[in-house]
């Protein structure tokens, strides 16, 4: 247990390692510790900060969701609304086709019928005439009761 | 274990002597390098001691400047985690008690720490092991803890003792520093009567304060001393126990691991306790 040398040694050895931790092992880990903080801190107040626009974000898209429902029950509606005009557009539309084609069915009916009652008139006025004719041969001058005839004619 | 250490039929008491025996190396008187005759040589180096601490020195060094090399703000390896919380531990321990700023306190402290740490350490390992091994390949002596050489724990005391004495003056100036010295306990009278005693009273003073500040490097290096020579010496006697030596070796080293950690600690938080009283002002 003497003092010797050694104690000298073991200075120079111990100043040679605090110099050496000084310059090369305190200085980088200190840096990275207090970067790490701080990134660290960044990293808690972004992450607050991303809940606060969660929530935020959250409010918005419930609020475009509302809408979109409310647009698309407007939608909806006016597209029944719609679609039962058109229904009873072509309802109309059929029905008013519809008597329109029976008018015009009449009146070519009227028509046919006015032409055949006029041909039948005449036939029946020829036919009164040809036996009023041979009836009344001699007596009756055509000419002379052509206006009698005539009427006759019309009446029927 | 003891008995049968291959050199020989041996008694207790060479056994506990051969391990508390450092491997020395020294000049003779006629100029020759010679190993182990230099009982009492004050220019003799325990070779032993210095190539544990030294290599210790290095695991310490290397370990930490890996870590320091590759260290970035990012995600830390397990290691570089463990090793932060050291350094964390350290620079906490280092702000708690010291105020003011130096780039030099925290370095110290966390090579101190993790030195002593690592020399107490080799406590831990069974006695015999290192020097039955160094016997083998011829090398008498081999006592691998540094920390139980008094040479070490000097050597590494003398170097905070300068350090303390540096700050004083470079905090407080040469006048400062003598100022200490002397106008301490007892504040010398400047007037009057008064004035014949003064130079007792300077005297009186210088001597407390003298012995008060050589006790600083003193017990500093004696608390850890005594602590680790002790364990030490526990360990050698419960290694010639024979079989008991088991159970009883294993409860006192995990009791010796609380040592271990709290003297490299202390020394440490005393390094720092020093350096902040000798920088600040009463």
């Amino acid at each position: 247990m003497d003092i010797n040398m050694t104690l000298i040694g073991q200075t120079i050895a111990m100043i040679v390692f605090v110099w050496f931790c000084m310059k090369f092992i305190w200085p980088p880990i200190l840096k990275a510790l207090e970067e790490r903080q701080q990134q660290i801190e960044e990293g808690l107040a972004a992450a607050d900060k991303s809940q606060e626009k969660l929530v935020e974000a959250q409010a918005q898209a419930d609020e475009i969701v509302s809408e979109a429902r409310q647009q698309a029950t407007g939608i909806l509606d006016q597209a029944h609304a719609r679609a039962n005009e058109i229904v009873a557009e072509g309802k109309s539309a059929g029905v008013k086709e519809r008597e329109r084609q029976l008018l015009a069915a009449k009146a070519e009916i009227e028509q046919e019928a006015n032409k055949a009652r006029e041909e039948l008139r005449g036939q029946v006025s020829a036919i009164a005439i040809a036996s009023a004719e041979k009836i009344l041969m001699r007596e009756i001058d055509g000419r002379a009761h052509d206006d009698i005839l005539g009427k006759l004619a019309q009446e029927l | 274990m003891a008995a049968e250490g291959g050199h020989g039929p041996q008694t207790s008491g060479d056994y506990i002597s051969h391990h508390l025996q450092n491997l020395q190396v020294c000049k003779d008187e006629t100029g020759e390098w010679v190993w182990n005759v230099c009982a009492g040589n004050p220019m003799a180096i325990n070779v032993d001691s210095m190539f544990w601490s030294v290599l210790l020195g290095l695991v310490f060094c290397f370990m930490f400047w890996r870590v320091a090399k590759r260290s970035s703000a990012g995600r830390p390896t397990k290691f570089q985690a463990a090793v932060e919380i050291i350094v964390e531990f350290v620079d906490s321990s280092v702000k708690d008690t010291f105020h003011g700023k130096s780039n030099l306190i925290a370095p110290l402290g966390l090579t101190i720490f993790v030195w002593v740490f690592l020399m107490n350490l080799m406590d831990l390992v069974p006695v015999d092991w290192i020097p039955m091994a160094s016997a083998a390949i011829g090398i008498p002596y081999m006592k691998v803890v540094p920390s139980t050489d008094v040479n070490i724990t000097f050597g590494m005391s003398i170097a905070v003792f300068f350090l303390i004495i540096f700050y004083t003056i470079k905090n407080k100036g040469v006048t400062g520093f003598i100022g200490e010295l002397t106008l301490h306990p007892i504040a010398p009278p400047t007037r009057g009567l008064g004035l014949i005693a003064a130079p007792f009273i300077i005297a009186f003073n210088l001597i407390l304060e003298s012995v008060a500040l050589l006790a600083k490097p003193v017990s500093l290096s004696l608390r850890l001393f005594g602590n680790m020579f002790a364990g030490e010496l526990i360990f050698i006697l419960i290694a010639l126990l024979g079989l008991w030596q088991l159970p009883l070796h294993f409860g006192w080293a995990v009791f010796h691991v609380l040592i271990v950690t709290l003297q490299a600690f202390i020394f440490m938080m005393l390094t720092i306790v020093y350096l902040s009283l000798a920088s600040e002002s009463h």
